[in-house]
């Protein structure tokens, strides 16, 4: 009956390589978006996700189907829509909403409109992720990807903490242009990132085993190093059970994914030791 | 130390094109200055001018050529203290001129961060993180990295800004002892009484000229103004 539940569909080769892409994404993705949420990004985030829709579009026009020309395409686009948002919050001093909106409304747009003109494009499929997408090469792909994040940003860890804490003392101590090298960097890895989780999550989800994990761990550690501890392990459980909930309910997996992730979410925003619901109860109840 | 000074060469400054410096010149030698004026008057604006963080629209400034040399304390709004980080990292990231971005923290920075934070009075607050720090502790912890940064020009954007006293006698100490170390120290400060009590010189901005020169003298001028002493 257990195994029946929890071990029988991983006995499915596709399965088995949604297992392994989304586990590899979930080592990498979640510490950038700790990274994202304490910067106050998280919107960048979504404007990065619906961004690289029109370029996925455009390479599965030229390439076909495949994971590279659609990755590619994907990958320039959120390069273009990552300086974009750049250029917008610079632009109006840190209002950027309205911009950002903008952007990703006329992207995803953009993307379907481009989708849907081309035969053979599953719409649902590159909006939503479907595990049956994850073929070899789309675990190749993702599975560079998370190392290549996860290597990245180890090597810019501390530059980024600072840059992301106090940009005005790089600046003073004379490394501003370090500062905005750490930065530049920050956000290529994010791209990369959401432009692996497409195949499998889908345009429209794939940030989201990046944020939500994230979010959930800031309830769970004061510490930087203890909120990416905690989204890695919480993205790790989200995959593994949102992939079984995928199978067992016929589900999409980007949705079922983040179904669970967004559980854990609220699970930890009422009951987290740090800043939850919970947290604040006790604190009045102790004045 | 050295000879250190800062040489302000009439410069001037602009924020969002209206000119809010004009023709300032002023000579900060070792020691302890004050930038005074009214809100609006550029005291910020010149602060970070000279820690070249806002562009001259005219003038020049001798001295802060290198900026390792110089450390600067931003008002205590500037930094996000939600950042899940803890005290200690947060002082170690004063050492950034000498350690960089992939080394380890020698013990040498780490010895100098304990000694930065026994002077603050903040030494059993090592491993807290910073979002659970009042802001009378928050600001002895900004003043343990400019500690650890140990340059010889401090820049300071009003230090006693929403502290407690106590914190406030501790700060002023650390003030003198870099001044007898001969530091160069400027700070932007609004309370009339402390300048006059520990600061010789003025900076006085304002509306016509800027004044410059012993502390008593150019306040006394300010008073018979504008008796805007806030």
């Amino acid at each position: 009956m257990l195994y029946d539940l929890l071990i029988d569909p991983f006995t499915l080769g596709f399965m088995r390589r949604a297992l392994a892409g989304c586990l590899a994404l979930s080592l990498a993705a979640p510490p950038l978006g700790v990274f994202l949420t304490i910067r106050r990004m998280s919107l960048t985030a979504d404007v990065l996700q619906h961004g690289i829709l029109p370029g996925v579009a455009i390479g599965a026009i030229f390439g076909g189907l495949s994971i590279w020309w659609m990755g590619a395409g994907g990958l320039l686009a959120g390069l273009l829509v990552a300086l974009l948002a750049g250029a917008i919050s610079r632009a109006t001093e840190g209002r950027e909403d309205s911009g950002f909106a903008g952007v990703y409304l006329l992207a995803l747009a953009a993307g379907v409109a481009l989708a849907t003109r081309q035969r053979g494009i599953d719409l649902a499929h590159l909006l939503f992720g479907s595990v049956l997408a994850v073929d070899n090469a789309a675990l190749v792909l993702m599975a560079s990807v998370a190392s290549l994040a996860l290597i990245g940003l180890a090597l810019i860890w501390r530059g980024l903490v600072l840059e992301s804490l106090d940009p005005l003392f790089l600046r003073a101590i004379g490394k501003g242009r370090a500062g905005a090298a750490f930065h530049a960097f920050f956000m290529l890895l994010v791209v990369l990132c959401v432009v692996g989780g497409f195949a499998a999550l889908g345009t429209l989800m794939s940030v989201g085993l990046m944020m939500l994990p994230a979010i959930a761990a800031r309830h769970w550690s004061a510490r930087l190093s203890g909120q990416v501890g905690a989204s890695v392990v919480i993205a790790l459980a989200s995959s593994t059970l949102g992939l079984l909930l995928s199978f067992h309910a016929n589900l999409p997996a980007g949705p079922a994914i983040l179904l669970v992730a967004g559980g854990v979410w609220l699970a930890s925003v009422a009951f987290g030791p740090e800043e939850s619901v919970r947290a604040r109860i006790a604190i009045r109840s102790r004045d | 130390m050295g000879a250190v000074s800062l040489i302000l060469h009439k410069i001037a400054c602009r924020h969002r094109h209206k000119l809010v410096l004009e023709d300032v010149s002023a000579a900060f030698g070792p020691g302890l200055t004050a930038i005074a004026g009214a809100n609006g008057a550029g005291k910020t604006t010149l602060l970070r001018a000279i820690a070249g963080l806002h562009p001259l629209a005219s003038g020049h400034i001798e001295g802060n050529e290198n900026p390792a040399r110089l450390g600067f304390l931003p008002q205590h709004t500037e930094i996000d203290r939600r950042f899940p980080l803890s005290c200690r990292d947060f002082a170690a990231l004063g050492a950034w001129s000498r350690v960089g971005t992939f080394s380890a923290i020698p013990a040498a920075e780490s010895d100098r961060i304990a000694a930065a934070f026994a002077r603050m009075g903040i030494a059993d607050l090592a491993s807290r993180p910073i979002a659970r720090l009042s802001s009378g502790q928050f600001q002895r912890l900004m003043f343990a990295r400019l500690i650890v940064q140990d340059t010889p020009i401090m820049l300071l954007d009003e230090p006693f800004t929403a502290v407690d006293t106590a914190t406030e006698s501790v700060l002023i100490d650390q003030l003198l002892a870099w001044r007898d170390e001969g530091r160069v120290v400027v700070a932007v400060l609004h309370d009339h009484d402390m300048i006059r009590a520990f600061f010789p010189n003025t900076l006085l901005l304002g509306r016509g000229p800027a004044e410059f020169g012993p502390s008593s003298s150019v306040l006394a001028v300010e008073h018979r103004f504008t008796r805007s002493a806030a």
